[in-house]
């Protein structure tokens, strides 16, 4: 089964995964629409502006579409839980029904391991149940409602997917490498501990055909969550070391124990939610504890179920990466 | 002593959440006359028609919980067995009605209880602790239903006036017991404290949960009072009753027992053995008293009963080799026929001078101690510990006592004091020949009162130690028997050699008559040693074979305990005594002779220009001291050999072979000798060798190895013997590794050490050789971390350099990850210095190393 002649809405393509998903679709001969606020720009796809929180918007965007792929979110590390709610959750109710009644067969759900992750580290873990009322932080508690949404909806008329991309990187991005690189310039970037925790990471192009991959996968796959990484995990220390590089951001020095980077990240979040500072702490405990604690995952299920495997690997991720910069 | 009467509490269910125990298992049942009884009872969850019933009692302090996996393994769908595990009245969670129990009182209880249940044939018991004596008691009084017998760390005979073991000591003392066994949970902990490795704190507490209350733990202070320590005790009839009934029964028995028990110690296993003669020993080393917890109990269990139940009781136990029919001459034939021949058979060189024993002298030695041991009362199938260093006096014993059809029992030094006596103590030598430090130690550790001594001995340390012979006494006494020794069998038993213990504790090997001669055999073949090819031996085990090929055979100037003494000189020295052309040494000694070669006479090296063959055997010789050796030793070939206690040798490799291999994964081993048959049993995608044995090239699998040069069984050790010999005539080594399309073996690691990724299995010593080939490395571990199945593969460096943090630099790990594309490497981790396992200072603990990779990895901290 392809993508090829089939009406494809993706929203929050503005996003770099939102984007590279459209430019695949679009590829691989599918019509495609995006869906968000700002113009997302993808050559051969058509934009519609607006936003999942207006279910008028929303309707309309997605009329006529045989398929969803949907990645719009907030994805902030701090700020007001309301506002969280409103796009993560209320956002994908009214996409999930816009959808429903508009007769799109595939529904994908984009959502993030976090939604499962209560503490501690991920050793070669499975995609277990999201848990909207034990995971860290507004923005894994609200993804974790909006996927349990997702996979309630899940029927025979329309079935769903579930994706949950690990840190996603490559050229362009603003999350993961766009933090790390100002942290660097601006020298403070620290290594937590010894730098040594493994995290498995996913380069934008392989997250990218992983949803793709979920739009045609056989209907025994729907209806579940799947992780998707690189299956590469590789220790934090050299995984900064090596953003930094392709980026050409000066490398990591300063190292400091990962119990006090917790400590400290706790004591940051407590003056940011009293005190109304601009911008985001320079240390959240969640970002602490992301960079000091083992976060990688058994892939087996995924690439059986999904039928996809990575392309891009690490290296050759880095490489782009460098290229781009 | 009985107690007044006590605390009547009804019989009620387990708590829920207690780690293992399936609430749908417990039941209570109500037995008139008697009480209300907790069992636990898989009937209801048994998928198909079961064999029949395993009953199961507890002892004191703990209750059917300790039968929890039994119970559940037998559910399995496939054979699967009814498991009846029972509370006795008063303990776990059946009814207290206050009443102390006797013995008998147990006996006729649970004899109530199956007829309640309506416990038809066939039934295995299995009792642990005192509930072992209760089984017994059932089982002598059930016969028509019995079907087998397993018996856990028990004793159903205590020899009045004999002292309780040590630790119950204290709980018997009327006043202490009270105190210790139900005031207190003193008894309770000390007892759970007996697990190795310990209890976690939930089974802890699941063991303790019936026993809260000091009236819930009345029936244990009644229980070590009902212990019969006395003549004149009133439970003394009925065990003595049970003790006698016992050696008659013909059913299966299998004795699962931990040798670390302070309690029931090795006397009271060799008391059930001499009772129950046909039964299967498994005696665990690592495991204590709570053998069920330490051991896989219900695998192990099911897996005796697949074997055992229902068979055939006539069965011998443990199964010999069966009989081959091939022609077979006795290890010591060659010696034997040279009775007259005064050439020399050993020539020993000390210092300036040599000592040459001829084969006359060693053939008449060799009759006289074999005649001086029947003597002292030696009978065939007898086991001789003998703790002797190499030299001519070992030589003759251990000829004398295969002779003779004793079993020499034969353990390395180098397993430490703890480690020999362990395992000379686990084969129960009838006699100890040994130097005086050997006899002491004998003496001390109890490990056998029959002491003979080698060597120069004073008289009071003689009397001291009860010696009842010196070794020339032992001539002497052979000297003027006048009886014909009878022939051994060739598939009677000959020898227990013990592994080295590299791999936890040592296992004995056996052997029989017609094994030992294949052995002989087979290095025979393999060297091209026998009579008129005299050859030097540097490494002991060599030395011992060269009477039984008919070789002369010299021994260099060096300490046999420490190889690298040997010098270029001394075996120069060695070479030319004896005009020799083959040299069989160890990797250490090849290293003592390199290093020592500039001061070698031009006339030595000359001598050691005319060695033409060359063995290093007993650990894997790098490649580049072999290279170094070539240079020294022009015409020889440099061999070296694989094998295991378990047999040897398997394949044979040398320079040239092994340069002609080139690289690739493991180590090349070359090809399997005359004789030897080597298969893979292939890895499934969960790293375990469930395959049939193959010898399909580049299948990666177990290394099984067959010929009949192998061991014929473990002592004592009946579920590994199971386990090693799955393959009916194979013995399983626990290395992994393939053939290639040449026919030759390459070595690629241990099984427990194989790296099990999403993308394949990775064995270890392939991906370490190639990492010590990056620069700046100076030695590795590949290991790996995380779930089995989704195992990412880690390289752990020893850097030459000295060593910042945990994770390698760029350059290191760049490197690294070139080396052994294209396995994909997670992390390259570095240590200042890689831990090495005790036994083998070269080989590094790859399990150490995983667990702190495991460690650092996952952002814990953990020092290596």
């Amino acid at each position: 089964m392809t993508v090829d002649g089939s009406t494809v809405l993706v929203t929050g393509a503005s996003g770099m995964l939102g984007g590279a998903v459209a430019r695949a679709l679009v590829a691989g001969g599918a019509q495609v629409r995006t869906f968000q606020r700002r113009p997302a720009r993808v050559d051969g796809a058509r934009d519609v502006l607006g936003s999942v929180t207006d279910p008028v918007a929303t309707a309309r965007a997605v009329a006529g579409c045989d398929a969803v792929v949907h990645l719009a979110a907030r994805v902030d590390i701090t700020g007001p839980e309301d506002e969280f709610r409103r796009v993560n959750v209320e956002g994908t109710r009214h996409l999930l029904a816009a959808a429903r009644a508009a007769g799109a067969g595939r529904f994908v759900h984009v959502s993030s391991p976090s939604v499962a992750h209560v503490g501690g580290s991920l050793v070669g873990a499975p995609a277990t149940a999201a848990e909207p009322a034990l995971a860290r932080g507004p923005y894994a508690r609200t993804k974790a409602a909006g996927e349990l949404l997702a996979l309630e909806t899940d029927t025979a008329a329309m079935r769903v997917v579930v994706v949950r991309p690990h840190l996603v990187w490559g050229p362009g991005d603003t999350q993961l490498i766009g933090r790390v690189v100002a942290r660097a310039r601006a020298g403070r970037l620290p290594v937590l501990g010894s730098g040594a925790p493994l995290i498995d990471t996913t380069y934008v192009d392989n997250a990218a055909d992983a949803l793709v991959a979920a739009l045609t996968a056989p209907d025994a796959a729907c209806g579940q969550a799947y992780v998707v990484t690189n299956g590469e995990p590789r220790p934090v220390l050299e995984l900064l070391r090596a953003i930094c590089v392709a980026s050409g951001a000066p490398a990591p020095r300063v190292h400091v124990p990962g119990g006090l980077a917790r400590a400290l990240g706790a004591g940051l979040d407590a003056v940011w939610a009293r005190f109304p500072l601009a911008g985001e702490p320079p240390l959240t405990r969640f970002v602490a504890e992301q960079l000091s604690t083992a976060h990688w995952f058994d892939q087996r299920r995924t690439r059986e179920a999904l039928r996809w495997s990575p392309r891009v690997s690490l290296d050759e991720g880095f490489a782009r990466l460098a290229a781009a910069s | 002593m009985r107690s007044p009467v006590g605390l009547r509490l009804p019989a009620s269910l387990p708590p829920g959440g207690l780690p293992g125990l399936d609430p749908a298992w417990s039941r209570l049942v109500d037995v008139p006359g008697s009480g209300t009884w907790h069992v636990l009872d898989n009937h209801d969850a048994l998928p198909g028609e079961p064999v029949g019933t395993i009953l199961c009692v507890h002892g004191n302090p703990t209750w059917s919980y300790l039968w929890r996996r039994l119970v559940a393994a037998g559910g399995r769908a496939d054979r699967p067995w009814r498991v009846v595990a029972v509370d006795q009245l008063g303990m776990g969670f059946s009814e207290r009605d206050g009443r102390a129990r006797r013995l008998e009182d147990r006996v006729a209880e649970l004899g109530a209880l199956t007829k309640e249940l309506g416990l038809a044939g066939p039934v295995v018991t299995a009792g642990h602790d005192w509930g072992g004596v209760v089984s017994l008691g059932w089982a002598v009084e059930h016969r028509d239903v019995l079907a087998g017998v397993v018996l856990l760390n028990t004793a159903v005979h205590l020899p009045p006036g004999d002292r309780a073991p040590a630790v119950l000591r204290p709980a018997m003392v009327p006043g202490v017991r009270t105190a210790s066994t139900v005031t207190t949970t003193a008894f309770l902990d000390t007892t759970l404290a007996l697990a190795h490795p310990p209890l976690t704190p939930e089974v802890r507490a699941a063991f303790r949960s019936p026993y809260r209350t000091s009236g819930r733990r009345q029936a244990i202070g009644d229980f070590v009072a009902d212990i019969p320590a006395t003549a004149d005790h009133p439970s003394r009839p009925a065990l003595d009753r049970v003790a006698t009934a016992v050696t008659t029964l013909d059913v299966p028995a299998l004795l699962l027992w931990g040798a670390r028990d302070p309690v029931f110690s090795d006397r009271f296993l060799d008391d059930l053995a001499a009772r129950l003669p046909h039964a299967d020993v498994h005696r665990s080393p690592r495991a204590g008293h709570l053998v069920g917890e330490d051991e896989d109990l219900g695998g192990g269990v099911l897996r005796w009963l697949d074997v055992r139940v229902p068979g055939d009781p006539a069965d011998r136990p443990e199964g010999r080799a069966a009989a081959t029919g091939e022609p077979w001459v006795p290890l010591g034939a060659a010696l034997a026929d040279r009775q007259d021949d005064g050439g020399p058979a050993l020539v020993e060189l000390r210092g300036s001078g040599t000592r040459t024993i001829p084969w006359s002298l060693l053939a008449t030695r060799v009759d006289e101690l074999a005649r001086g041991l029947a003597t002292l009362g030696v009978r065939p199938g007898d086991r001789v510990a003998v703790l002797v260093p190499p030299g001519g006096d070992l030589t003759a014993v251990l000829y004398a006592c295969v002779r003779l059809g004793a079993v020499v029992v034969v353990a390395d030094a180098g397993l430490g004091v703890r480690g020999l006596s362990r395992a000379v103590r686990s084969a129960r030598p009838a006699a100890v020949v040994g130097v005086e430090r050997a006899l002491v130690a004998a003496r001390v550790l109890g490990w056998s009162s029959t002491l003979v001594a080698a060597g120069p001995l004073h008289r009071s340390a003689r009397r001291a130690l009860g010696v009842v012979a010196t070794l020339p006494e032992v001539a002497d006494l052979g000297r003027v028997a006048a009886a014909d020794l009878p022939v051994p069998g060739p598939d009677d038993d000959a020898a227990v050699l013990f592994t080295s213990g590299s791999t936890g504790p040592a296992k004995g090997a056996v052997y029989s008559q017609r094994g030992l001669s294949a052995m002989r055999d087979a290095v025979g073949r393999a060297y091209g040693v026998g009579p008129g090819s005299p050859f030097v031996a540097a490494f002991a085990p060599f030395a011992l074979l060269g009477p039984a090929l008919g070789a002369t055979t010299a021994s260099p100037d060096m300490d046999v305990t420490a190889p690298r003494t040997l010098t270029a000189r001394a075996l120069a020295d060695a070479v030319r005594a004896i005009d020799g052309r083959v040299v069989f040494a160890s990797p250490a000694a090849l290293a003592g002779v390199l290093a020592t070669q500039d001061d070698l006479p031009v006339d030595g090296r000359a001598a050691l220009g005319e060695v033409t063959t060359f063995l290093s055997a007993g650990a894997p010789v790098p490649e580049r001291l072999l290279a170094q050796a070539a240079a020294l030793l022009p015409n020889a070939e440099l061999h070296t050999p694989y094998g295991m206690t378990e047999m040897l040798p398997v394949t044979d490799v040398d320079l040239a072979g092994i340069r002609a291999a080139g690289p690739g994964d493991g180590v090349c081993v070359g090809h399997p000798v005359a004789g030897a048959d080597v298969r893979v049993s292939p890895l499934d995608a969960d790293g375990r060798a469930t395959g049939a044995p193959t010898t399909e090239p580049g299948v990666v699998g177990e290394v099984l190895v067959a010929g009949p040069h192998r061991k014929v069984r473990y002592d004592r050790l009946w579920l590994t013997e199971q386990a090693s010999s799955r393959d009916p005539g194979r013995h399983r080594t626990g290395d992994v590794g393939h053939l290639d399309a040449h026919g030759r073996l390459w070595v690629g690691g241990r099984l427990e050490h194989v790296v099990v990724t999403a993308e394949g299995v990775v064995t270890p010593v392939g991906v370490e050789r190639q990492v010590d080939e990056v620069r700046g490395v100076a030695r590795s571990a590949a290991v790996g971390v995380g779930p089995r199945g989704t195992q990412q593969l880690v390289v752990v460096v020893e850097p030459e350099a000295r060593v910042r943090g945990v994770v390698a630099d760029d350059e290191l790990a760049a490197a690294v990850r070139a080396a052994v594309a294209p396995r994909r490497v997670a992390a390259v981790l570095v240590a200042s210095r890689l831990p090495t396992d005790v036994r083998h200072n070269s080989k590094i603990d790859r399990a150490a190393v995983a667990v702190w990779a495991d460690a650092v990895l996952a952002g814990r901290r953990a020092r290596l």
